[in-house]
């Protein structure tokens, strides 16, 4: 069992324009990741099933693995919700069925389930929901429910909604233009939603994942509340294993590994 | 096949080792690499006192290749020697130190605490560092600092010392033979080529440090062409390294006249690329018949 695979490409689902679904499955055994890990993906493939072809040896740009939050397993392999953003992943969107890419993986630590007697409260926002909708799917599976807040800008950067709406114990939706939900920041539904349901509140557990301001002001909310808040945390990346010291974010002890340390920190740990 | 080389007085059972900086202190790769199949380890560079590095980002790609800018981030000496050197002593693979400072006083203080160490088996030397006493420029861009900052060091330590020369200078070969004349076992070479990424949109330096060091495939052209200039400038070992991603890659620095190589950006890349590396220099040699690989060194054909 290695960290370091080939993997086959069993699905790559254009959801849009600008998203895409790829689905990967390992040609070797793996590691069972937990939610909140990612993967580094290589951006050279060979074309199609051959995982000793000459490309892995001779291609270098781009160069770096890109990294992307497990999105959720099926029985086709692991998923990565992706944005199309520049090269590399430009590149992976025109990967087809059968072509075989490197990965590393699972990287990072994993958000811790909530107790047994407190609620999960899940905001994401915009891409966010990558890095949370696995989260959900295992607090649904051990009986319990998250209430989930997804905000993204419009309607057709919400992503996932009909299979969110199955796993989420309550979900609410907002964009900044008001095409689908409520208009508004996800972070003020947050705030509503606290205010009108005080228990929830009272024993809840907050993981956010999404834009560095949006993760700053869900940390102040959920200090104000005193809420136990987790956070999932973004840095360029070169290693993903914690040895180029590449990915640091500024914390309340010095510069902590995205990749090591994190993608998943307690709120009150970062400096904002 | 004969793949040992000698590098001062350390013998190496093969000629590749990691590039500092790009392999952790070993142990984070130790799960992709088998630590005793290296020629050597060559760790993250330390300096006396822990160092905090730059603010992020510190990492953007470029074409074929990366710029960094984490400077020189460290646990300090103390600590590696209590918490990480442990681990690598289990190893037989030679464990060289690269280290750095502010001033030729920390240059020799650091080497002199690192000399003593059991399982340090030889030091590399960053001069592509920030001089404090000399208005912040660079140790090892001016011949004269050079030769002052590593005859300093070569008078505290007997193990093997390897100075590491930066790219970003006017003449290589000057500074190489500085450094050999101020008593260095060895030298590598490429360090990382300064460079700056720009975005267009918001005109804004991509790195927090707003420059950085390139690696990578971008940068052996150049790499290739100051191992083989400083070969023939020298006659202590060279060390090459600088976007070193395959074998071939491996065997075209032997041929341009190191003796060793490192690996460093490919790690990233494929974090089992330094084995791979290996067996592909051992099957080069096969295929082409060279029983032994001391016979490419500077063997560039003109
Ligand atoms: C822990 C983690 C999890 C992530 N999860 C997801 C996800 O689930 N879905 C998704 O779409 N994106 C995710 N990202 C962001 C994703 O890695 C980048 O969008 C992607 O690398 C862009 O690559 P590119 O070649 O298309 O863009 P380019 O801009 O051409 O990339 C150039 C370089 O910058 C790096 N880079 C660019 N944008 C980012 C970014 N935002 N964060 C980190 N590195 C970046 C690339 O990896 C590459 O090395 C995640 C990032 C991290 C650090
Ligand atoms: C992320 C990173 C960190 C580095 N840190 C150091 C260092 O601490 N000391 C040093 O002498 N060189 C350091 N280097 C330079 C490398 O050791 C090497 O000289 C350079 O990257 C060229 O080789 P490559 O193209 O194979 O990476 C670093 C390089 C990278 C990419
Ligand atoms: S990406 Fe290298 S230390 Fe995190």
């Amino acid at each position: 069992m290695s960290r370091y695979f080939k993997a086959e490409i069993t699905e790559n689902i254009s959801l849009n324009k600008d998203y895409s679904l790829l689905t990967f499955h390992p040609l070797t055994s793996s590691i069972d990741p937990g939610p909140g890990q990612f993967y580094m993906i290589g951006c050279v493939s060979d074309g199609g099933g051959s995982p000793e072809s000459p490309a892995f040896k001779y291609v270098y740009d781009p160069l770096l693995k890109r990294p992307f939050s497990l999105f959720r397993r099926t029985d086709k392999g692991f998923q990565v919700l992706y944005r199309i953003r520049g090269k590399g992943t430009a590149i992976i969107r025109d990967m087809r069925k059968g072509a075989v890419v490197d990965v590393l993986g699972p990287l990072g630590n994993s958000y811790p389930m909530p107790p047994e007697n407190k609620t999960a409260l899940v905001v994401a926002g915009g891409l966010g929901i990558a890095s949370v909708f696995y989260l959900a799917e295992k607090i649904a599976g051990s009986g319990g429910s998250a209430h989930i807040h997804y905000g993204a800008r419009t309607e057709t950067d919400l992503l996932m909604v009909e299979d969110l709406r199955t796993i989420a114990g309550t979900l609410n939706i907002s964009t900044d233009d008001g095409s689908c939900g409520e208009q508004g920041c996800v972070t003020d539904m947050l705030g509503d939603f606290l205010a009108q349901n005080q228990t929830a509140a009272a024993a809840g557990v907050i993981y956010a994942c999404g834009p560095h301001r949006m993760l700053e002001a869900v940390s102040v909310i959920a200090k104000e509340r005193g809420i136990e808040a987790y956070i999932s945390a973004e840095e360029r990346m070169a290693c993903g294993i914690g040895a180029c010291l590449g990915c640091v974010i500024k914390t309340v002890n010095g510069y902590k590994r995205v990749c090591k340390e994190g993608p998943v920190f307690r709120a009150e740990e970062i400096v904002w | 096949m004969n793949l040992s080389v000698d590098i001062g007085k350390l013998k190496l059972n093969n000629p590749v080792m990691t590039a500092s900086g790009t392999f952790g202190y070993g142990e984070e790769y130790s799960e992709f690499v088998d630590l005793d199949r290296l020629g050597a380890v060559v760790v993250k560079g330390l300096s006396l006192q822990p160092r905090e590095g730059n603010p992020p980002p510190r990492i953007i790609e470029t074409p074929a290749g990366m710029l960094n800018a984490i400077g020189l981030q460290n646990i300090g000496i103390g600590r590696f020697v209590k918490e990480k050197l442990p681990f690598l002593r289990r190893f037989g693979t030679k464990v060289i130190v690269n280290f750095f400072g502010d001033s030729i006083e920390e240059y020799s203080e650091a080497a002199r605490r690192l000399s003593g160490e059991e399982g340090i088996h030889g030091l590399e030397m960053n001069i592509s560092c920030p001089n404090k006493e000399a208005g912040w420029c660079i140790f090892g861009t001016d011949p004269r600092v050079t030769f002052e900052v590593v005859s300093a060091v070569r008078k505290v330590t007997d193990l093997t010392l390897i100075v590491k020369l930066s790219p970003n200078v006017t003449d290589i070969a000057t500074m190489a033979r500085a450094a050999e004349e101020a008593g260095a076992d060895a030298l590598s070479l490429i360090n990382t080529i300064t460079g700056m990424a720009i975005d267009a949109f918001t005109r804004k330096p991509k790195l927090g440090n707003i420059t950085g060091g390139l690696s990578g495939p971008a940068v052996k052209p150049v790499a290739l062409r100051m191992v083989w200039e400083v070969h023939k400038a020298v006659k202590v070992p060279i060390v090459g390294m600088g976007g070193i991603m395959n074998a071939q890659d491996a065997i075209e620095f032997f041929i341009a006249g190191a003796t060793a190589v490192a690996v460093g950006t490919a790690n990233f890349v494929k974090p089992a690329a330094i084995g791979d590396i290996i067996n592909g220099i051992e099957r080069f040699m096969t295929d082409n018949a060279v029983p032994d690989v001391k016979e490419l060194i500077g063997s560039l054909i003109t």
